[in-house]
């Protein structure tokens, strides 16, 4: 598999993903 | 002229997220520079031969304002986090999503640090280095910079929105 970090499209959507991921731990899993 | 009446903590607060956010402006903006800009024009550079003038002359200056203002941000939002800096490393309640975003933030300066300033030093010619190393140096610098592009969404969304403005949070 290629890195997605290769390529500014493959970095974006990995860290809108990353985003994604990350505001549902905060929604569910975090004394929020 | 209301700031006239504002409290000594509330100025020095105020200045210190107006230099946060300066300095965070200047990070990130060489980040994007190096990725979106440099790194391709390099690319298309190499085809003709006229890639030393970026070499030469701008990258050595866009990492020394790179650099120095990833440090100065990180500096001021430890600053302005102040007695709460404990508070958000350790995500406490209240502090999960601005601590998250600090810890982005630490290891985007982490990378900046000890991965790409020292690779790129190798790549420029500042710092001895072999034919191999420089490709390592090379591959090392581009990942590193590429993982900070790729946490610096999460850091931004989390720096904007996770501790005073938390609207796009439901928290």
């Amino acid at each position: 598999m290629k890195n997605p970090l290769d390529s500014i499209t493959g970095t974006i959507v990995a860290g809108v993903i990353l985003t994604i991921i990350i505001l549902a731990l905060l929604e569910n899993f975090l004394n929020t | 002229m209301d700031f006239i009446f504002a409290g000594a903590t509330d100025i020095y607060a105020g200045l210190m997220r107006f230099f946060h956010v300066i300095a965070g402006v200047a990070w990130i903006g060489l980040l994007y520079y190096f990725n979106f800009v440099q790194v391709p024009a390099l690319k298309n550079a190499a085809a003709d031969g006229t890639g030393a003038g970026i070499t030469k002359h701008v990258a050595p200056l866009a990492l020394l304002w790179f650099r120095w203002a990833a440090l100065a941000t990180w500096l001021s939002g430890a600053a302005l986090l102040g007695g709460n800096f404990a508070a958000a490393f350790l995500l406490q309640t209240g502090y999960e999503a601005i601590g998250i975003g600090s810890w982005l933030g630490t290891i985007m300066l982490f990378n900046v640090w000890a991965l790409i300033w020292p690779n790129q030093q190798k790549i420029l010619g500042m710092k001895k280095a072999t034919d191999d190393e420089k490709t390592k140096a090379r591959r090392v610098a581009l990942l590193a910079s590429r993982t900070n592009v790729m946490l610096s969404i999460p850091m931004l969304l989390l720096m904007t929105n996770g501790l005073s403005h938390k609207a796009l949070l439901h928290i």
